[in-house]
């Protein structure tokens, strides 16, 4: 399983505004490099982004070749209660992982 | 030598004098040393500081998992024998390259590890640029983080460093290049659209933005070569550890800044 780092404010005060950060782990291989062996790579990329907080989305993202390896995505939301957020990025060859980070409203 | 130039005039001339005279005078004075950190972009700089948007620490958190990891042979793991690397760990990459009795050569820290693999695990070493040794390198180094780089004072390293120096000094390849022409003396002007940096390895293993990944010193160095037009020596070749002395010898006092990001 690929490596996530999620970074986001443990709690925050009703009306702040915080700040989201992801980083996940992926090559994102373009699809249009050559090998070693002069072939071409198949694509790999991460192509979709969805951020949830208790089931509604807050946040998505579509991603095409051009992106950089290990896409770091940041967005920012306004907290108004407490809850889960879920992080669920899919791609090429099945590539589909989630994770999840809980937040304190006071 | 003073290690800064803001000393009194009379002792600040002396050092003039001597460097002068020493054959071996460094070629930037350890006051003037300045980490590739401080040349490149605000936004990359701010990628390496920013623990959260930095990626080298996605290969060390892999490193971290490695260190506690049981090796397939039954033997401890890294943590079974160093402990807690936060304390155990702190300041050694500082150290790196250094002699190493039973190999009567010096080693580089990827030697370390898979000597240590070797040694004290029974198992296989791991290939150069592999991304487990890239992350338990990084992960190691990462723990030095913000101390002075400090070369050994150890006589039995003094050929290796000479003879990296000699390296680092030599014309080569077939733009009869040498790494001091860039480095030494014309470092902060441009190569192309590029700041020309001081060739400070204060953060190996780190990230690049141009290989899109992590990679070691000696992929640095021979991607150096390349450029020359030289032919890269081997992954773990005795002169790449040699260059690593020299050039550790020569960051001295920088901070270490593993996992570090450059462009």
């Amino acid at each position: 399983m690929a490596r996530a780092l999620i970074n986001l404010p443990k709690t925050a005060k009703a009306g702040d505004v915080i700040a989201i950060k992801t980083l996940m782990a992926h090559p994102m291989e373009t699809g249009f490099r050559p090998g070693a062996d002069g072939r071409i790579l198949p694509r790999n990329i991460v192509t979709e982004f969805v951020c949830r907080f208790e089931d509604e989305e807050i946040f998505r993202a579509e991603l095409f070749p051009a992106s950089a390896a290990n896409p770091f995505l940041t967005f920012t939301w306004v907290a108004t209660r407490s809850g889960r957020f879920s992080f669920t990025w899919r791609g090429d060859g099945g590539f589909d992982q989630t994770e999840t980070a809980s937040i304190t409203v006071a | 030598m003073p290690r800064r130039s803001g000393t009194s005039p009379p002792a600040a001339l002396l050092a003039i004098l001597l460097s002068g005279t020493l054959a071996g005078a460094e070629p930037i004075a350890p006051a003037d040393r300045r980490s590739g950190f401080d040349q490149m972009s605000p936004a990359i700089q701010a990628m390496q500081r920013d623990d959260e948007s930095n990626p080298g620490l996605l290969a060390v958190a892999d490193g971290a998992e490695l260190w506690t990891a049981r090796p397939p042979s039954g033997r401890p793991a890294c943590s079974g024998c160093h402990g807690e690397a936060a304390s155990s760990l702190r300041g050694v990459a500082a150290r790196y390259p250094a002699w190493d009795a039973r190999m009567e050569r010096p080693i580089d820290l990827q030697d370390r590890v898979n000597a240590c693999r070797r040694e004290h695990q029974g198992i296989e070493p791991l290939p150069y640029e592999s991304p487990d040794l890239l992350a338990l390198t990084a992960f190691v180094a990462t723990q030095s983080r913000g101390l002075p780089i400090a070369p050994p004072d150890d006589d039995r390293l003094t050929p290796a460093r000479n003879r990296g120096r000699a390296l680092f000094e030599a014309r080569q390849g077939q733009l009869g290049l040498s790494c001091a022409i860039c480095h030494d003396d014309l470092w902060g002007r441009r190569l192309g659209a590029a700041v020309i940096p001081q060739g400070q390895p204060t953060g190996y293993p780190l990230y690049r933005l141009e290989w899109q990944g992590l990679g070691s010193l000696q992929r640095r160095l021979r991607n150096c070569l390349t450029g020359m037009r030289a032919e890269p020596f081997a992954y773990g070749a005795p002169d790449f550890v040699a260059l690593e002395l020299y050039l550790a010898t020569r960051a001295a006092p920088l901070p270490v800044e593993t996992p570090a990001v450059r462009p």
